[in-house]
């Protein structure tokens, strides 16, 4: 008992932990709908893109949180109206928008190289820096993406399943897809203190594909993916503070094993199913 | 009767390429219609200008705005992502009018009633299943109950019966023609020349231009047809029935294979099978 309660004692812990439960749910319960819309590479490319925000926003001396959002739902606006109105695939339209957007913050870190420190953390994570002002970026965040999809719900499940016979039932495809997008926006750039724009994509795509292995039905597979995304968040936090490991990759890497654990489970069953 | 839909001198093209040109088509209240051509004559084109999906290039679409058209589409299977995780239940509540119910799960009377119409499509006891798990027949009977639930004016439905067995077919032309009875207004497309001759009143022969539109014992003639399939097809008319057949070309299996002889058809022993060396 001592072991699980001796980590809160320090405040870094605690506002970490709270953090990396926030930010594994909420990357859980939007993941769901990405990697089911064959969008999985979204997540990588927008926190790059929204790296490029965090670096403008730094040199103009703007807020971060508002320019990074600002500048992360312009880019997933212009992804999904690329893939909407050209021939183009999502991957090509993500590689494109995304990669053109970090490019931007590249260029404007070789120029100013003063600041080139701050943003290792932006790329990797630091979870010991999270401050309670933090903290209550991310819970506001998390608590307004999941009543935006809580009350979108149906809307989104059809918007994902087909987006154009949805159209023809009424559903207003267009904002229903623009309201995802700023809710992954500001998905991204609440994760990226705590995993870092590298290690998001998998926050992001893992639990979500790990609970798809396990279910049929989305509405179990959202409520799992996003218990999932919570608690590997918890205990990549608790392993990370005893191995003295970065919790960003101590995430990450929990949910890899869950998921070849569940790969191999799925296998076994599988393999016995068709034996019979 | 004022028209649901009317389309005027339409055209639609895809870039340059002209996809239909001067389309002019009425759908009346109550009317049964069935869109038949070859592939790439434009069906589906013509149906996602119907369901405002497209807009046209040139010409006018008008559609009753008040009251609103409530519409339903089934699309074509080909089309469905069968891996995504959800049961035959969630497809058909997917057709509930999501404004009727802001919370995210349905409300016991919306799930009886898509119950009652799983039920009625004789697909109620898969309603828990995963739409993968399903026959082609079964699948499309729970795309057909996500269009029911909606309450459809006019149901738009695109090749209905392709990839279903001849059984399952029949089944879905009698629900279509019951609903159609009942005052829904229906448009389909469709491959199945003798499925439409049999069933709807009403077809239209397209080729990026509608051919002849009529009553198929007016329409479904071989020249009529052959225009519009740009082939050589035959019409057989036998007790009030149409069927229509594409006439086998030179190299038909028939011309290949040894003609039948007294006793069965040869066997690879006899003299006369074609041994290749």
């Amino acid at each position: 008992m001592d072991a699980l309660l001796t980590p809160f004692q320090f405040e870094f812990f605690r506002n970490g932990a709270i953090a990396a439960v926030l930010v594994g749910g909420l990357c859980g319960l939007i993941g769901v709908y990405i990697v089911l819309r064959g969008m999985s590479y979204i997540g990588h490319g927008l926190s790059h893109a929204i790296f490029g925000g965090a670096v403008v926003a730094f040199v103009l001396q703007f807020n971060f949180y508002v320019g990074a959002g600002l500048w992360g739902f312009v880019a997933a606006l212009l992804i999904n109206q690329t893939v909407r109105r050209t021939p183009i695939n999502a991957d090509a339209a993500i590689g494109v928008v995304t990669t053109a957007s970090f490019a931007v913050g590249v260029a404007l870190i070789s120029r100013y190289r003063r600041f080139t420190q701050s943003f290792d953390a932006a790329l990797f994570g630091n979870i010991l820096g999270v401050t309670l002002t933090d903290v209550a970026v991310i819970a506001g965040v998390t608590v307004l993406a999941a009543l935006l999809i809580f009350f979108l719900y149906k809307q989104l499940l059809f918007t994902t399943f087909d987006a154009e016979v949805a159209q023809v039932y009424g559903v207003a495809t267009a904002w229903v897809e623009t309201w995802f997008a700023l809710a992954l926006a500001a998905a991204i750039i609440a994760s990226i203190q705590i995993l870092g724009v590298t290690l998001i994509a998998a926050a992001l795509v893992i639990p979500a594909i790990t609970v798809r292995l396990l279910t049929d039905s989305f509405h179990r597979m959202v409520v799992l993916s996003a218990g999932l995304g919570a608690l590997s968040g918890l205990l990549g936090m608790y392993l990370s503070f005893y191995i003295d490991v970065s919790s960003g990759a101590t995430i990450v890497l929990l949910q890899a094993l869950i998921f070849c654990f569940a790969l191999a489970l799925v296998s076994r069953r599988d393999a016995s199913t068709m034996q019979r | 009767m004022d028209p649901l839909i009317e389309l005027s001198a339409v055209t639609f093209g895809y870039g340059a390429a002209m996809s239909l040109e001067d389309i002019d088509l009425h759908l009346h209240p109550g009317q049964f219609a069935a869109l038949v051509g070859p592939s790439g004559a434009g069906k589906t084109t013509l149906l996602k200008l119907v369901l405002r999906l497209l807009g046209p290039t040139d010409g006018r679409i008008y559609q009753r705005t008040r009251p609103r058209v409530r519409l339903a589409y089934v699309p074509q299977l080909e089309t469905v992502d069968w891996s995504f995780p959800i049961t035959a239940e969630e497809v058909a509540l997917m057709g509930i009018d999501h404004r009727l119910n802001m919370w995210p799960w349905p409300r016991g009377s919306e799930r009886r009633r898509a119950r009652a119409i799983l039920e009625q499509l004789e697909i109620g006891d898969l309603a828990q299943r995963h739409i993968r798990d399903l026959s082609g027949g079964q699948q499309q009977r729970v795309f057909l109950a996500r269009a029911l639930i909606a309450e459809p004016e006019l149901l738009v439905l695109d090749e209905p019966t392709t990839g279903v067995d001849m059984r399952s077919a029949e089944n879905i032309f009698h629900w279509l023609t019951d609903l159609n009875r009942q005052g829904m207004t229906i448009l389909l497309t469709t491959h199945d020349l003798n499925m439409a001759a049999a069933h709807v009143p009403w077809v239209v022969c397209l080729n990026r231009r509608i051919v002849a539109q009529g009553p198929p014992e007016q329409v479904f003639t071989e020249a009529l047809l052959s225009e519009t399939y740009r082939g050589d097809i035959v019409v057989i008319r036998q007790d009030n029935m149409i069927f229509a057949q594409q006439r086998p070309h030179a190299h038909g299996y028939r011309d290949v294979l040894p003609q039948p002889v007294a006793g069965g058809l040869p066997d690879h022993d006899s003299p006369t099978a074609v041994v290749s060396s």
